[in-house]
């Protein structure tokens, strides 16, 4: 219906601008008093498929810290029948719900342990990398001149090489384990972080609140930290949250190939590529319940993203 | 024009001679003797070759002698020999150039054929189901990981088709069938994510293009909508999608590492983790410089193309 086009087009543009309008003078004349209840309550009745992501990892992040709870058997347990030998490669069954791996070990236990690997890794290295990236941007925005161009093109180096490439060979003078995992995806987080908070910085630094605090004689740390940051805050959330997804994905890349954190410890990426890849024609189960795993839990982070930036920062759209 | 295709081309030469130094100090982080052991632990090696080794990265000179011959090489297209086979690492990477320069063109021709359409489709059809369907699939792409596409998509190929990816390589030109056996499916798992990402940059782009005035110009001309769309509205839509591209290129191009390794191809990104496996530290700097390289250039093509779609741009 090509009639429709222009119409529909313009419609949809005003409802943007509006909507932005809308949360930016909420959100202005409550002030501080927006609870979080309220706030959620907004996202429900805007984003439902957001709300429902947030709902979704809220519950993988209670199970990943009940997993003691929650799993029904020991992950790292090599099960045994009546005979005394190790259960082997079961289907899912009433006993063991998604089955067992080749040594015996239940695969739902393990991908309950499996989501703390997940989350921790996922968090930290968000909180670490999106810090740093925040430090740099602030710092790169609020300066301008040459203490800019040489961070950018610090910045430009790092984004030259491919995330997992540079994760690899970092992995490799680093060498395995949980706390290296972390790191490394920090280091790939950063340069991105801190282009988007740059570019923010940029926008907020022409408001006039900004000179006004500098002919206030506020120091520049003070401009920064009280005046800027908390207006940058908002597409900064919006970047932390889709790079957890993103985060997720790079921990299980590297514990699938696996140079990520060292087994015994369960890791969803580590399932699917060792015993997963392993035993894939005889035991697809193994290879598919941590692929659901991660995609799920990726695809929540990724609508929960996209529902935040629609609420928060109209302006990151149409990145 | 061409003033400014030099000045990116400086730049991108100043990003690389970054990244030379980023990797070459990344090797020589850790003491030079702790980089033996490592190599130690993982190929049990004789004194004679741990001296060989030290020798080869020249652990026993001064950092900038070291840099400098290194780059001295470098700058003649000698990356060193590998750690362990004692083959030249520039001679490994040109037998598995090709492939992986295959698989990263294809992926991006495969991701872009499905992209721009079914974009175009859901911006003209906004809010139907086209759109809802295209929306939806394109989050799916952006959620599942390659390497669980990859390994689903080996096995049940095998036990349904009983296909299996030949093992040598042979380029498109000498022999397309085998060529597109070998590389058609890891070709489209690497280019899902880059295919999700387009098709919403398209549509979004596109949708803020519709509502422009000269689009309602060329209507009120009577162009038809076939004519508006494709002649008017999309190459100025265009640019934000060449945007997300060369972001998102560097996510395609490590996409190969992880496909080449499920898929048993012998490419760049094979060899890189194969020497990650050993800490093989030559091989891993020439890999990296390599995907490095890559990327630089495709930044270049980037930025010449914006200027191609809007001119206005060359004279900044």
């Amino acid at each position: 219906m090509p009639g429709s086009i222009p119409g529909s087009a313009t419609a949809d543009s005003r409802e943007r601008v509006e909507a932005g309008t809308r949360v930016v003078a909420t959100a202005a004349s409550a002030g501080t008093r927006r609870t979080a209840w309220t706030r959620f309550v907004t996202l429900v009745r805007r984003k439902p498929l957001g709300a429902l992501s947030a709902v979704i990892l809220c519950g993988v992040v209670v199970v990943a810290i009940l997993a003691q709870v929650v799993a029904p058997y020991d992950p790292y347990q090599f099960n045994l029948d009546h005979r005394g030998l190790p259960v082997r490669l079961q289907a899912p069954n009433a006993t063991f719900l998604l089955g067992t791996d080749a040594l015996g070990r239940d695969v739902l236990s393990r991908l309950v342990y499996g989501a703390r690997v997940s989350l921790l890794v996922g968090f930290a290295s968000v909180l670490a990398g999106t810090l740093l990236g925040t430090v740099l941007g602030l710092a790169s925005g609020y300066c301008e001149g040459g203490v800019d161009s040489v961070l950018q093109r610090g910045v430009d180096t790092v984004m030259a090489v491919p995330g997992i490439v540079l994760a690899l060979a970092v992995m490799s003078v680093l060498g395995q384990s949980l706390v290296n995992v972390i790191v490394v995806i920090a280091i790939v987080i950063a340069p991105g972080a801190s282009r988007v908070v740059r570019g923010a910085v940029l926008a907020v630094k022409q408001n006039t609140f900004v000179d006004a605090a500098y002919a206030a004689g506020a120091a520049p740390w003070r401009i920064v930290l009280c005046h800027i940051l908390p207006n940058v805050f908002a597409p900064i959330l919006v970047i932390a949250t889709v790079w957890l997804g993103n985060a997720i994905v790079i921990e299980a890349a590297l514990s699938f190939l696996g140079l990520g954190t060292p087994p015994p410890t369960p890791t969803w990426g580590g399932m699917l590529g060792g015993e997963g890849r392993r035993n894939l024609e005889t035991a697809p189960y193994l290879a598919i319940f941590p692929g659901l795993a991660i995609s799920i839990v990726v695809l929540a982070f990724n609508m929960l993203g996209d529902a935040l930036r629609d609420l928060l920062d109209p302006r990151l759209r149409t990145r | 024009m061409w003033t400014y295709i030099a000045r990116r081309l400086l730049m991108g030469v100043m990003v690389l001679w970054f990244v030379s130094i980023l990797i070459f100090s990344l090797v020589r982080i850790l003491p030079g003797d702790a980089i033996l052991m490592q190599l130690d632990q993982a190929a049990a090696p004789t004194p004679e070759v741990l001296a060989r080794a030290r020798q080869e990265l020249g652990l026993d000179r001064p950092l900038l002698t070291q840099y400098r011959i290194w780059m001295g090489g470098v700058l003649q297209g000698d990356l060193g020999r590998s750690l362990m086979s004692r083959r030249p690492v520039t001679q490994e990477l040109m037998k598995r150039i090709s492939l992986t320069c295959h698989l990263a063109v294809m992926s991006m021709a495969i991701a872009l054929l499905i992209a721009l359409p079914i974009g175009i489709l859901a911006a003209v059809k906004q809010d139907t189901a086209a759109d809802y369907v295209g929306r939806f699939v394109a989050v799916l792409g952006l959620s599942l990981p390659d390497f669980w596409l990859a390994t689903v998509a080996i096995t049940f190929l095998a036990i349904w088709f009983g296909w299996m990816p030949p093992m040598g390589f042979a380029p498109i030109w000498t022999d397309p069938g085998r060529n597109l056996s070998q590389l058609l499916i890891p070709a489209a798992i690497i280019g899902a994510r880059l295919a999700a990402v387009s098709m919403r940059m398209t549509r979004s782009s596109l949708l803020e293009v519709l509502r422009q005035d000269y689009i309602r110009t060329a209507r009120a001309k009577g162009h038809r909508e076939r004519a508006v769309i494709l002649g008017h509205a999309f190459k100025n839509a265009l640019i934000p999608v060449v945007t997300v591209v060369g972001q998102q290129f560097s996510v395609l191009l490590g996409g190969t590492v992880i496909v080449e390794f499920i898929f048993l191809q012998p490419g760049v990104g094979s060899l890189l983790l194969d020497a990650v496996q050993l800490r093989d530290y030559t091989v891993i700097q020439g890999a990296v410089l390599f995907f490095a390289a890559v990327i630089v250039f495709v930044n270049l093509l980037v930025d010449v193309s914006y200027a191609w779609l809007d001119p206005r741009i060359r004279y900044r």
